[in-house]
């Protein structure tokens, strides 16, 4: 061995099984929300650039990722991404020792699809990402570790080849009430294996969804040993992803959002066969600050430590450390503050800030730079930087943004959010749950919550230039001398407007709901099953059947479609075949239902083709089941799929007994010849036809001199068998 | 140069992030850090030491600043700036006697040997002198000053002689010489802080008496090298171990004694009252010592201690040089304690429905702090790597590792 090496050689041999056995650690870190909930903030500030706590979002993710070991970090920028690309530069990440920080640009995606897609695009070119990657977004607040669970990870995809994904999970129990997370998010539902912790199932629901009732896809239960079905789970939305993702968003261009496409499109395909696993953490903090609430929920859990380091009295990212005093106070040291002013339990109170006399401050965080008046009342807000307040105010349960001026007297009521240097004019009344901004709400408000700003910041530009002119000429919306425009909520959102709000819950909607529930309660005496609990009505199940039946109707209608299309244009075999199982997959459908559909389809197109006897028809039905037999065949392997094709035929029989009816048993005896039925399955068809009622049994009269052929027929065979036997 | 910004970055980042635990462990990474400092720091010929001090303090600050209830750091960059002012004085005046006998000797290199001896002598004595104008002699520089000071400037003038040919030589030696002495002073300082727990342990015999039955609190490297100490010159004695709740840490010092032999006895914080009847002494290890004998330990240490002195049992702080901290203790609650996260005394998940929903109802606040302030009254004995103390004579013990000027960084 010594004698073939040759210097540099046989160390570069080295080097590379050394850089295999350690991978650079590489986290993607979407630096967009790819959402409008923060909006109107969003408009002109990216949201991972928000203070939380006076410190960016994105410090928070970006010094947990280096805490936690990571080496290398992709930031996906997209929305003002120069805002994104600036900070970064100023701030000290570009310069640390260990942790490489890297921006790519892209200003065309809009979704965490579109993200990743363009980071496929890039890969093929540069090939950064190496391995196994971290995937956050740029809001994440945590300070779990990484390093063993990509490690285990990397064990399990070596054990496995399609344990594409771990995914991170918290137990978080959700409100009885509102079924809805402390982060303000749709209550979850997951299925997980117990032993593997593979994940099953996955399902926001919806606030329209019946409550509390999870419906589970049969062959789950028959595959799994056993399935825990959770409903106090929090999902992080920290995955932890192989290359192969990357891939998957290339092949599936629909796929937009992470969760509703991604992980429910993997769960279902099992073409591919790929799994995702969940990992629970138990001690350390994981959440996403997604909408206005866990915004709020978010700060105080800074604010009580659960973050810790990442709390505002230790220099975690350059940002200057606040000094914590009883109660829960952090105070920079330069802050003014009259004797006279109450400053309450779990307050920031930031940098060169003023505090007037008589004010109260309670639960709220107050930014560096505000000069607060005299007897101003703050509970529960978020005040950011450089923020005017002038005597009297009262702010409740509000966001107020940089830059922002509160004239005298002025009230914002709970829920009500500022966003740049809004001007609120003298004792102006805000609103409850109001959104304020300097600019004009877009016009062409795109009800899809998917789409994002992306193209709004060129908008956002337009708006900008031609703002002075606007604000001298319209802006009394917030008084005579207040700036800014009150946002209109659009329909469908108002009645939720609350359940997103950094106020919290007001006292009668909880009244509401409660009392709702109640009503419920006694009309059908179903109690939300708490967590690991199935429900087994018969009742539920029933009422989740209708969905998939209309799901069925469509279903069916397409394949119609495909199969009329291919006839006509003479498409060959596979490609429809494809087709149709791309269709299987978006509905969701049993490959018995693909056999019944195409069945269906084929038989109404002999059936619409012009003919002007019962044996014409017959021979259109005659051509078309020859000439397409391998399509049917290649859905009808099983005994079962056959029997639904023959049920299938009987149901069109039924609705068309004049034309189709005759030819029952002529048809079912092609189909037997033609190798797309076998005799078991007529045979089974039959006996389960025995036993029912005298109007259903028309067709199976019809053809029982056939179904008596068959059944000697294999009498027949059976005796050569046992003749064989005997001879044997 | 390059190399060493880094190097204080990143420990600083360490110590930012809370990655780098325990007053030894720190204690020893910073006076390394300096160390490397000291070297790489160019010197300019006229004031050194003043080049040095500067040099160490700028790190120094940025040292405390990251983690300010880290108090081994501030107290390791003090004495790395005493030990620079006292070389420094030491030599000015080795170097003005020197001068002397140079001019005297006229280039005689024979005379070398009295050369040793004579400035020898008068550098002790003039160092004595000085430092004595700088305080007022303590007990410990009466019975320790005089040998201690004789060795410095020896090492020192053994490197000078070789190179005394002519005035310019000796200055750029005298130079290096200073830098040289300085890592020399940082490096016994290693040693010192890395030898500790023998030092410490050495003294265990006189302490621990036969069948008796001691308790501590947490975990502490020190105190379990005492109890081992005890045990290896054939002590027989039992030993109680409070848990040290939320962390536990008491678990896993009773696992390493019992490892060593130890009759080990687990007990919950919350039953140190009760035990403590049958306790014939209390051993703890601090987290720092103040400049008043108080001392700051793992959260549950003044319970331990309040009962001790319920009971007049004897309330024994162990405690490094490292760990002797020259400030006093103002508001030592807040100032010097650190809170740390919820999630070490309960479960998120399990609790996530009390921490306010939005819903406006009251929320459920959890207080963590990691140490105990215990005021000097309640502690009977201190000992240290010099011996045992009163708490009462710590200032004093204090003020021969720190110079005044350096009190404030």
């Amino acid at each position: 061995m010594g004698a073939q090496k040759k210097g540099g050689g046989g160390a570069r041999v080295s080097e590379d099984a050394e850089e295999q056995s350690h991978q650079r650690l590489q986290a993607i870190l979407l630096a967009d929300s790819f959402a409008t909930k923060f909006r109107p903030v969003t408009l002109e500030r990216p949201k991972v650039l928000l203070p939380i706590v006076n410190v960016p979002m994105i410090d928070y993710t970006l010094a947990w990722l280096e805490y936690a070991g990571i080496e290398e970090v992709f930031v996906f920028c997209c929305a003002h991404s120069i805002q994104i690309i600036e900070y970064l530069e100023k701030s000290e990440w570009y310069s640390h020792p260990n942790l490489v920080v890297r921006t790519i640009e892209s200003h065309k995606s809009i979704s965490a699809g579109d993200a990743l897609r363009y980071m496929y695009e890039q890969q093929t070119e540069t090939s950064q990402i190496q391995g196994d990657f971290v995937l956050v977004s740029g809001d994440t607040v945590s300070n779990m570790p990484l390093a063993d669970l990509i490690q285990e990870h990397r064990e399990r995809k070596k054990k496995d080849e399609k344990a594409i994904m771990t995914m991170v999970i918290k137990q978080s129990k959700s409100s009885s009430l509102t079924h809805q997370s402390r982060l303000g998010t749709d209550q979850l539902f997951i299925a997980v294996d117990p032993l593997t912790k593979q994940l099953l199932h996955y399902e926001e629901d919806k606030i329209d969804h019946p409550r509390g009732s999870v419906c589970l896809d049969k062959s789950l239960l028959e595959s799994n040993p056993s399935v825990l079905v959770c409903n106090d789970m929090q999902d992080c939305y920290i995955d932890i992803c192989s290359p192969e993702v990357l891939s998957l968003f290339e092949d599936n261009f629909d796929y937009q959002h992470l969760r509703r496409h991604f992980v429910k499109g993997v769960l279902v395909d099992d073409i591919m066969g790929y799994k995702i696993f969940t990992h629970e953490i138990h001690s350390s903090y994981a959440a996403r600050i997604d909408n206005f609430r866990s915004y709020d929920t978010v700060s105080k859990d800074i604010i009580q430590r659960w973050t810790f380091p990442y709390v505002p009295d230790i220099n975690f990212s350059g940002n200057r450390p606040l000094k914590l005093g009883r109660q829960g106070i952090y105070r920079a040291c330069d802050v003014i503050q009259s004797r006279s002013a109450d400053v309450g339990a779990s307050s920031v109170i930031g940098y060169g800030t003023k505090i007037g006399d008589g004010d109260k401050i309670l639960n709220s965080v107050i930014g560096n730079g505000c000069s607060i008046g005299s007897n101003v009342v703050i509970e529960g807000s978020y005040i950011w930087n450089n923020v005017t307040i002038e005597d009297g105010c009262e702010i409740r349960n509000a966001i107020v943004s940089d830059g922002v001026k509160i004239r005298a007297g002025a009230v914002l009521q709970p829920g009500v959010v500022l966003s740049f240097n809004v001007v609120v004019g003298r004792d102006f009344v805000v609103p409850a749950y109001s959104k304020v901004s300097l600019l004009q709400q877009p016009t062409t408000e795109d009800s899809d919550e998917e789409l994002e700003y992306a193209d709004s910041s060129s908008r956002t530009a337009d708006h900008l230039s031609g703002l002075n002119l606007q604000m001298e000429s319209k802006a009394s919306e917030l008084g005579p001398d207040g700036a800014g425009y009150i946002w209109e909520v659009c329909e469908g959102a108002h009645d939720e407007e609350w359940k997103h709000s950094v106020a919290p819950i007001p006292e009668d909607k909880l009244a509401e709901i409660t009392q709702a529930i109640d009503d419920d309660d006694t009309d059908d005496e179903s109690v939300v099953p708490t967590s690991g609990e199935l429900k087994s009505d018969a009742d539920s199940i029933n009422t989740d059947m209708n969905d998939p039946n209309d799901d069925y109707y469509d279903f069916e209608k397409e394949v119609e479609g495909t199969v009329l299309r291919a006839v006509e244009e003479n498409i060959k075999v596979d490609l429809v075949t494809l087709e149709i199982n791309g269709l299987r997959l978006s509905y969701n459908m049993e490959s018995a239902d693909c056999a019944g559909a195409t069945f269906y389809s084929m038989m109404k197109l002999a059936v619409d083709t012009p003919h002007n006897s019962a044996s014409e028809l017959y021979k259109n039905a005659a051509s078309i089941i020859t000439k397409w037999k391998e399509l049917l065949g290649f859905y009808v392997k099983k005994i079962d799929e056959q029997i639904e094709v023959i049920m299938k035929f009987e149901e069109m029989c039924q609705e068309s007994p004049k034309e189709l009816g005759p030819l029952f048993t002529q048809i079912l005896h092609l189909l037997y010849d033609k190798d797309v039925l076998q005799e078991d399955a007529i045979l089974r068809w039959a006996e389960e036809k025995a036993g029912a009622d005298e109007a259903d049994k028309v067709y199976l009269k019809q053809c029982e001199t056939f179904i008596q052929w068959l059944k000697e027929a294999s009498e027949e065979e059976d005796e050569d068998d046992e003749d064989e036997e005997e001879d044997d | 140069m390059p190399d060493v910004q880094s190097m204080v970055a990143e420990f600083v980042n360490k110590l930012r992030k809370r990655k780098i635990e325990g007053s030894q462990a720190t204690a020893k990474c910073t006076v390394e850090l300096l160390r490397s400092v000291i070297s790489h720091q160019r010197v300019p010929h006229a004031n050194q030491a003043a080049a040095l001090i500067d040099a160490v303090k700028a790190v120094g600050q940025q040292l405390v600043a990251a983690n300010p209830v880290e108090l081994a750091v501030g107290n390791v960059v003090r004495r790395v700036l005493h030990i620079i002012r006292e070389e420094d004085l030491s030599l000015t005046t080795a170097a003005m006697a020197g001068l002397d006998l140079l001019d005297a000797s006229d280039d005689d290199d024979i005379d070398n040997c009295k050369g040793i001896g004579y400035p020898a002598m008068s550098a002790a004595v003039v160092a004595a002198a000085a430092r004595s104008t700088l305080r007022p002699p303590s007990l410990q520089t009466l019975l320790e000053g005089t040998p201690e000071s004789a060795t410095v400037p020896y090492t020192s003038s053994s490197g000078a002689d070789s190179e005394s040919k002519s005035k310019s030589a000796d200055k750029s030696s005298l130079t290096r010489k200073l830098k040289h002495d300085v890592i020399e002073g940082v490096n016994q300082l290693i040693q010192e802080i890395s030898g500790c727990h023998e030092q410490i342990a050495e003294q265990a015999i006189e302490h621990i008496h036969q069948n008796e039955v001691i308790l501590t609190l947490g975990s502490s490297r020190t105190v379990l090298e005492f109890l081992c100490a005890a045990k290896e010159k054939k002590r027989s004695f039992r030993v109680f171990v409070a848990e040290g709740a939320p962390r536990y840490q008491g678990h896993l010092l009773a696992k390493e004694l019992v490892a060593r032999g130890l009759q080990t006895t687990v007990i919950t914080d919350s039953a140190v009252f009760a035990m403590i009847s049958r306790v014939n002494m209390v051993i703890i290890g601090a987290h720092a010592v103040m400049a008043n004998g108080g001392v700051i330990g793992p959260v549950g240490v003044n319970m331990a201690a309040l009962a001790a002195k319920k009971h007049a049992v004897p309330f024994v702080v162990l405690a490094g040089s490292h760990k002797l901290c020259p400030l006093y203790p103002h508001n030592p609650e807040v100032l010097l304690n650190e809170l740390r996260s919820p999630s070490e005394l309960l479960d998120f998940g399990e609790f996530s429905d009390c921490l306010d929903f939005g819903a406006g109802s009251g929320s459920l606040q959890v207080v963590n702090p990691t140490f105990d302030y215990v005021p000097p009254n309640l502690v009977s004995l201190f000992i240290t790597d010099t011996g045992g103390h009163n708490p009462s004579y710590m200032y004093r013990l204090i003020a021969d590792y720190y110079s005044a000027d350096d009190l404030v960084m």
